[in-house]
């Protein structure tokens, strides 16, 4: 593919749009045809240990047909972008978080030099004096992390962009990734797509100008930015892909208040739902003190009213409010009553650093003011009753300021390390509608080895899962059906790694061993299966006219350990808590110019166990023990396949970015 | 477009918005609540009476104005909503969390 064909993006016309959906037909009659069979009529319950997985892989992947068949169904092609309003004002947010000041510099002036009026930023999450004074020589704004976010979650992109949106007031946001350099045409060519007042975002294509014709990384993802965001963008479901888009502020930070509302009364119910214990805990710290005692009584009845207040549909600040109003009076009261007690707090303050801008309780006694009934509040944790230190959680837990939080409005999603699925989606849920515009407006750079590409892989797999797994696309309310089929498709395609282990599994045991998992390998298995597989292929080739969509095929069977690791981590992060983890790999293998071959130790695993298996079922043909000579074949031909799959990893191991394939070549 | 009157309670603020609430003037009102809070006035009323539209960064600085508030100790109300801005926190929710006063008064009041 050329380089010119490639940046001006493959067109789809609308005689093979047709071809298209004639094409999904068969794959789908024929698909289901066979597998309805393979259900019905031919799984050899004896050696069941391998047939059951196996129809349900062959199960996922006709899903997976129909989800794509649904994708390539709606194909739009919005031709030229409506004109462009004048006067929209603009901030392009440049994201940074170590890529060297020369490349995100190289971005930022071609970001300035972007027709229509705008203003550029560089969005530094690195904080490094180098890009600061760069980025200011060069005019543009610059802006870092502001000091609420210390000692709170960052939220790594998302939270780099929720901090910008708070300092940047543009109508419209063009996000750039630091290695994403624009074309001057970029706002021109989308915010047209506004005059809608319901479109929230415009996403354009990622197209990188480092990856040759070979890809051996398989980087360009031309079938993504291509039919599936067209397919996706027919139903109304294009999605936001975290760089080269412009968004629509007004939607965000709607998304954003209401986020907000959503995450405070979820904070103050589970609050308020774990206030018994806490309370529990606090009564057997006081059980010497009869007045601290009646207090906790007076909050728990406090925590009642709370609660049936909420359910009433009281607005949440009142009632919270009113809780921390009552529980100050509790405490109150046992300053009043407890005053030996007092003594001995007030001892426990005098070595504690006093505030200055706090009272001393001690006053207070003497003269209760107005003036100390205002600051009553801030000095919280200095009353007695307080200074139990579960009541004070509860206290602030049950709060409208989110204090866990940087900011209250979080506009970009959090819930993910794919920030960008997860806020299209909850702007879908919203009413908002999204555009997919087929042209190449932004050029960045594609990972140069194995490990980066690797590393970008797992991220891209776990965020997708994590947002499946937190609010899963076909239970959120607002989506309309299509919509919700569009976001399953990524995510159901993100589980094919344990398709893939059983498509590897089972001709090895066949060949090895002489299990049979489906009941015939003959002309009934031949006559479903065959036509399935060729409509199949042939739909593959006709939407991915001239994408170069092999090495993405290649890809999705030979990643099969990432797909399942990232299936694992995610399903760990999401319910266990626990860490996403990283790609591991000794840094030696970056340097000293030895293919990283521990990279790829399952692959070549993998295609040792197959050719040994291919070897070991030749023979036992010959020998005359193998259950079927056809069964042979197949078999044979399915591990070719597996085996032309698997060696892109051997070509990728070796790839040293396209600076070094020009020097050899 | 705002104007702080400092009400006769010495721990109140009364914010004024004149014409519109959007992202052009979201941050002034961020600000002018901080100002308040700083001085003190921890309870702070935003009078919209002459708040003719109001976008989502301007709900969105009221939130920022709201944490603001109860950080040092305070609230944040709002009073005498305009039919359109009563929409917009319908819309979001945010009377869920924000009670829609009719008066000054009635805000300073209420809990």
């Amino acid at each position: 593919m050329s380089t010119a064909a490639a940046a001006a993006a493959v067109q789809v016309s609308a005689a093979r749009a047709r071809w298209i959906r004639v094409l999904v037909v068969l794959t789908l009659v024929s698909g289901t045809n066979y597998v309805v069979w393979r259900w019905l009529d031919s799984i050899n319950w004896a050696a069941w240990w391998l047939a059951v997985p196996l129809v349900l892989a062959e199960t996922y992947s006709l899903v997976d047909a129909y989800l794509f068949g649904a994708t390539v169904w709606r194909l739009r092609r919005r031709g030229e972008p409506p004109r462009a309003p004048a006067g929209a004002t603009v901030d392009v947010l440049i994201t940074t978080y170590d890529e060297p000041v020369d490349l995100v510099m190289r971005t930022a002036r071609a970001a300035q030099a972007i027709r229509g009026r705008h203003r550029t930023w560089v969005l530094d999450d690195g904080d490094r004096a180098g890009m600061r004074s760069a980025a200011e020589a060069a005019g543009l704004g610059y802006l870092t992390r502001s000091a609420d976010w210390s000692g709170r979650p960052r939220h790594a992109k998302a939270g780099n962009l929720n901090n910008a949106l708070l300092a940047t007031d543009g109508e419209f946001l063009l996000v750039l990734d630091a290695d994403q350099v624009p074309d001057p045409a970029i706002l021109e060519r989308t915010l047209g797509y506004f005059d809608d007042p319901r479109v929230a975002f415009v996403q354009t294509p990622q197209w990188f100008s480092n990856v040759g014709a070979a890809d051996p990384l398989g980087s360009q993802a031309s079938l993504f930015y291509g039919p599936i965001q067209m397919g996706k963008d027919g139903w109304d479901a294009a999605y936001f892909c975290g760089s080269n888009a412009v968004l629509r502020r007004d939607a965000l930070m709607q998304l954003g208040v209401v986020g907000y509302v959503r995450d405070v009364e979820q904070a103050i119910r589970v609050a308020l739902r774990r206030a018994g214990a806490i309370l529990a805990v606090a009564r057997r710290e006081a059980r010497s003190s009869a007045p601290a005692l009646a207090a906790l009584d007076r909050v728990s009845a406090a925590v009642g009213t709370a609660r049936a207040a909420l359910a009433g549909g009281q607005p949440v600040s009142e009632v919270t409010y009113r809780f921390q109003r009552e529980v100050d009076e509790a405490g109150r009261e046992v300053v009043a009553a407890d005053t030996a007690g007092l003594q001995a707090d007030l001892a426990v303050i005098a070595s504690l650093e006093p505030r200055p801008e706090c009272p001393s309780p001690g006053v207070t006694l003497v003269e209760p003011t107005a003036q100390w009934d205002l600051q009553q509040l801030d000095c919280r944790e200095w009353s007695p009753l307080t200074a139990l230190e579960s009541v004070r959680a509860l206290v602030a837990a049950v709060d409208v300021d989110l204090a866990d939080e940087a900011q209250p409005l979080m506009p970009m999603a959090t819930i993910s390390v794919t920030e960008d699925m997860a806020t299209a989606m909850r702007l879908h849920r919203l009413g908002w509608r999204s555009v997919y515009h087929h042209q190449v407006l932004a050029r960045g750079l594609a990972p140069e080895d194995l490990r980066s590409m690797l590393h970008q892989r797992l991220r891209w797999s776990q965020g997708t899962l994590q947002v499946m797994l937190r609010e899963n696309p076909l239970v959120q309310r607002g989506l309309h059906w299509g919509q919700r089929l569009m976001y399953l498709a990524t995510m159901w395609s993100y589980l094919s790694g344990f398709a893939t282990l059983v498509y590897l599994a089972a001709p090895v045991a066949y060949l090895v061993l002489g299990v049979r998992p489906v009941d015939t390998f003959g002309e009934d298995f031949l006559v479903r299966l065959l036509p399935f597989l060729v409509v199949n292929q042939v739909l593959g080739l006709v939407v991915g006219w001239r994408l170069g969509t092999w090495r993405g095929q290649q890809y999705n069977l030979a990643l099969f350990p990432l797909w399942i690791r990232a299936c694992a981590t995610a399903a760990g992060n999401v319910w266990f808590g626990r860490s996403l983890g990283f790609v591991v790999t000794p840094k030696t293998a970056q340097g000293d110019g030895r293919p990283p071959w521990s990279l790829i130790r399952p692959q070549l695993m993998a295609m040792g166990v197959l050719v040994v298996a291919a070897i070991i079922g030749v023979t036992r043909e010959v020998l005359g023990v193998a259950p079927t000579p056809e069964g042979t074949w197949v078999n044979l031909a399915w591990v070719g396949y597996d085996l032309l799959m698997l060696s892109i990893v051997l070509r990728a191991v070796h790839y040293r970015g396209p600076r070094a394939e020009r020097e050899t070549t | 477009m705002t104007e702080v009157q400092a009400g006769e309670r010495p721990d109140v603020a009364v914010l004024r918005i004149e014409g519109r609430l959007t992202m052009v003037n979201a941050p002034a009102l961020r600000a002018s609540v901080g100002e308040a809070v700083e001085a003190g006035r921890t309870t702070v009323v935003i009078d919209l009476a002459a708040c003719t539209f109001m976008d989502s960064s301007g709900l969105g600085a009221i939130v920022g104005g709201l944490k603001a508030a109860r950080q040092a100790g305070g609230d944040l109300r709002i009073a005498r909503l305009t039919p359109q801005v009563r929409t917009v926190l319908e819309l979001t929710n945010l009377d869920r969390v924000l009670r829609p006063h009719d008066t000054v008064e009635a805000a300073l009041d209420g809990g």
